[in-house]
């Protein structure tokens, strides 16, 4: 069942310096949900999120929680808490105290907090380290702490603003893995910010993807990456090949000199599109017998696969295929209709388009 | 970077700031260009003229003074900069000793080593030589402005300095150069902010002081300082001349100032921490 | 160039002997039997004796921490309000501020002394009163603020600032932030400059002499002394200031050493990853 939307941003507008971040912006978000708002730098992602929690007024539109608006209601008033981005811990307390400084402000009775601060630290595996100081730890621990003296609050809404970018690779991944736990043992909803395709991917039961203030797609990780609906989303998520192409008719493509079956449909005859291929998803062959055919430019191991670049007719393709061919090769490609993407024109400024 | 909207808690500073610091310094611009009927005149700033000696004597003895810190500071506060940890803390609170020593004892006691039958004379008799006049002469003021003031100049360069890595110098060496050549072209280039704040924390102390002065020069070396101090509290009391002595005691330290345009508030602060 | 060579090691120690001398000689001669200051008769504590009966100097001692310590705290309670509304300010009016807050630091202090000196004589026209302790406390805070709003500036700027934010979005007002975050993470500044007002307080001279009026403070007093009959009463003073300062340096130094222990030890067992 579909949850109802927790937080709702209507119209929102915000500027810098002249400068406009949002225009406009609207983003529904629903309860219990683990969102994350996907983005390069200066997208608008972070600024959301500032609006969601209060540190930021915007110059027009509103903020409804739970269908109330709470445009102008101050931070430390919002069911919100936030984990920022350099974790934001006040070092002049240790742990316990940091943890247990939401629940001080509330006059909480001490023997509660207690029970509630252990039982916290329990959840982000820092039992014991109540006495330490934040300065002697290291960042992946200073980070849980942070979560922890969030979540103790019973937020209805955590807000994380790209908190695992100081963590080396290992770590992130297992903090990933983590947050996605926690969110769904507590059941509720987690707003992340992050300009990391993967970890979105990785974490999230939806996914916002942003560009210049302006949302260019939302869905599941899974449509993202299979469905991007225009040549921003597909070339942000993960590799992909992207070429001009026209499609003639329903189920039938032509792009890079040849004509192509595909599983897409619903688009003007002879209409100007965009195609995307994953990487991935084409199959070296014979050259003689394939549906393209190019040669081999450079060849690099990746652990997991090779990765290929093969000029096509002035196009370089990017394959990833556990085979690998020699520089210089003349190979050929082959492509399933199902890998086949199309995308409209237009979607590059932003407009949502619908992709059948 | 500003944190938060709270201006009006600065009020109270801002109200003491304009009584006690603009309110006065405006005043000794007015009395400066008035005579002691009230009437504009600008015969204080003129009269100045007549003591040019005097204010030639402390522009170039505190030029000399600041000259010879210099030279004995930077390669001191090379050499601490170049230690361990320890003992750089150690030599540092060495240096800033004598700093907390009360500045009039410190000069006291060279009026003593300093005296015809002092300690230094009596130990130059023991070779046979001398005695030397040393009290109350230039050389003396000199030798007191250095002493009390040397500190000033080896903490900034030492500030700078220990900013200065090994890898830097080694770099350098690595590259051919050698001694000589490090420290003229990769050294003293880097340690030139330093370079520049000592040189105004120990000019404009040195331009501007009456005690060593008067302590360790007898009467006939008068220095700006004793001038504008006779004006106010001595003999001669003439506050209108004083202010305008003091105006363009002002304008030299500005004008120094401005050419060694060295004091950048970070600094500044950095440098006073 | 980086080894510590025999000519570095002795050109140290020559200037510190030079640094040194002087006060070792006035320590010395502190215990002299007679008043001579080149001749070392015999030994004697007769001087310190004398110095603790003498009245002036006990007095103008009293007056020097009194306001030292007056001056020191209205200072800094003075100095880190500005500083608080100054982090606050739109650039212009910081620079503004901040160039007249350097006036006192870098004046040459015979002009501070002079012009405040003018300010009060002025002021004797409206006002009765006469210059002395409340004249003196003036100046002293007035040279002193300046270098408290210098101590806590940086500390200011080397904030974090989603540390407030994080005050915020734990449920402080703003007020609550202040006082419960921003202000422990400044505090190290407001120390600093406490005592660095502390300092230059109990040592000044040349502003004092110009504002003290009917008062004394101990370099006055010093001052004073070493104008008439030479005693070695100062010399004793010397020592017993010395003897204070290095103390108070010792205590300081073993205490940054201390801490600095802990925190190696501290950060040996929390290198320690999840």
């Amino acid at each position: 069942m579909e949850k109802d939307f927790i937080v709702q941003l209507d119209r929102i507008s915000v500027s810098f310096d002249q400068e406009e971040v949002l225009n406009n912006f609207s983003l529904d978000i629903r309860d219990e949900e683990f969102v994350t708002l996907l983005g390069p730098s200066g997208c608008g992602k972070t600024t959301t999120l500032r609006v969601i929690g209060g540190f930021l007024m915007p110059d027009s539109g509103r903020v409804l929680f739970n269908g109330r608006d709470i445009t102008s209601i101050p931070p430390y008033r919002r069911e919100v808490n936030t984990v920022f981005q350099k974790y934001a811990l006040f070092t002049h307390l240790n742990v316990y105290d940091n943890v247990a400084f939401g629940l001080r402000i509330k006059k909480k009775p001490e023997s509660e907090i207690k029970k509630e601060v252990t039982e916290m630290l329990n959840l982000v595996g820092l039992s014991g380290f109540e006495t330490r100081k934040t300065s002697a730890m290291s960042g992946g621990q200073q980070q849980r702490v942070a979560i922890a003296r969030a979540l103790v609050n019973h937020p209805k809404i955590l807000l994380l603003d790209e908190p695992l970018g100081a963590l080396d690779l290992k770590l992130r991944k297992e903090m990933q893995v983590e947050l996605k736990r926690i969110q769904q043992s507590l059941n509720i909803t987690f707003v992340y910010v992050t300009h990391d395709q993967e970890e979105a991917l990785t974490m999230s039961d939806t996914v916002v993807v942003m560009n210049n203030g302006i949302i260019q797609q939302i869905g599941s990780p899974i449509d993202i990456y299979n469905e991007p609906k225009n040549a921003f989303v597909a070339d942000f998520i993960g590799e992909s090949n992207i070429l001009p192409g026209i499609m003639h008719r329903d189920f039938t493509v032509s792009f890079a000199g040849k004509e192509f079956i595909c599983v897409d449909k619903g688009f003007k005859p002879d209409e100007y599109i965009d195609v995307v291929v994953r990487p991935e998803d084409i199959k070296i062959g014979d050259y003689k017998t394939a549906q393209l055919s190019g040669v081999v430019k450079s060849t690099v191991f990746k652990g997991v696969h090779y990765e290929m670049v093969i000029d096509q007719g002035g196009f370089e393709w990017l394959v990833q295929s556990t085979l690998s061919e020699e520089p210089g090769t003349l190979v050929g490609m082959n492509i399933g209709p199902d890998d086949i993407h199309i995308m409209h024109r237009n979607g590059l400024d932003g407009e949502v388009d619908e992709v059948v | 970077m500003k944190l938060f909207k709270a201006k009006a808690v600065s009020v109270p500073y801002l109200i003491w700031m304009a009584i006690f610091i603009i309110a006065p310094l405006v005043l000794v611009g007015i009395f400066a260009l008035t005579d002691a009927e009230g009437s504009f005149t600008i015969e204080n700033l003129s009269g100045i003229g007549r003591f040019t000696p005097v204010f030639a004597r402390s522009i170039w003895l505190a030029a000399i003074a600041t000259a010879i810190c210099l030279l004995i500071a930077f390669p001191m506060a090379f050499a601490i900069s170049r230690m361990s940890e320890r003992r750089q803390n150690l030599f540092l609170m060495l240096v800033m000793l004598p700093m907390w020593m009360n500045f009039l004892l410190r000069t006291y006691a060279w009026m003593s080593l300093l005296e015809n039958n002092g300690l230094i004379n009596r130990f130059f008799g023991l070779f046979g030589i001398g005695p030397f006049q040393m009290i109350n002469t230039q050389g003396a003021v000199v030798l007191g402005m250095v002493y009390n003031y040397l500190p000033f100049m080896i903490l900034p360069l030492y500030s700078v300095m220990t900013k200065i890595d090994n890898s830097v110098i080694e770099a350098a060496q690595d590259l051919g150069a050698s001694n000589g050549k490090v420290f003229s072209k990769v050294i003293i280039p880097l340690a030139v902010p330093g370079i520049t704040t000592g040189i105004t924390m120990v000019f404009v102390p040195s331009i501007s002081t009456f005690i060593i002065s008067r302590m360790l020069g007898g009467g006939g070396n008068l220095l700006i300082g004793d001038l504008i101090e006779m004006q106010f509290l001595g003999n001669s009391y003439n506050p209108h001349l004083g202010s305008a002595m003091a105006l363009v005691l002002m304008v030299i330290v500005l004008f120094t100032m401005s050419i060694t345009s060295s004091i950048d508030s970070e600094e500044l602060e950095d440098m006073l921490i | 160039m980086t080894r510590s060579t025999k000519s570095s090691r002795a050109y140290l120690y020559v200037v510190f002997t030079f640094l040194y001398l002087p006060i070792f000689v006035l320590i010395f001669f502190s215990f002299n039997k007679s008043k001579s200051r080149n001749l070392f008769t015999g030994f004697t504590l007769d001087w310190y004796r004398q110095l603790f009966q003498n009245e002036m100097i006990l007095r103008a001692l009293v007056v020097t921490l009194a306001v030292a310590a007056i001056a020191s705290v209205c200072a800094t309670i003075l100095g880190t309000a500005a500083a608080i509304g100054i982090q606050g300010m739109k650039r212009w009016s910081r620079f503004t501020v901040m160039n007249f807050t350097y006036i006192p630091v870098i004046n040459p202090e015979v002009v501070t002394g002079v012009s405040m000196l003018l300010l009060f004589t002025s002021l004797r026209y409206f006002l009765n009163f006469n210059m002395g302790f409340g004249t003196l406390l003036i100046a002293h805070i007035t040279f002193n603020v300046p270098y408290v709003i210098l101590s806590v500036n940086p500390k200011f700027r080397q904030l974090d600032n989603s540390l407030y934010e994080a005050a915020l979005d734990l449920g402080c007002n703003p007020t609550q932030a202040f006082f419960k975050v921003i202000l422990p993470q400044i505090m190290p500044g407001i120390t600093t400059g406490f005592l660095m007002a502390l300092t230059y307080s109990i040592d000044d001279f040349v502003i004092s002499y110009f504002t003290s009026g009917t008062s004394q403070t101990l370099s006055i007093a010093v001052y004073s002394m070493t104008r008439r009959k030479v005693s070695p009463e100062i010399n004793a003073l010397s020592t017993l200031i010395f003897a204070a300062v290095l103390t108070i340096l010792l205590i300081m130094n073993f205490k940054d050493i201390r801490s600095e222990n802990s925190k190696s030890g501290l950060k040996k067992k929390g290198a320690e990853r999840i």
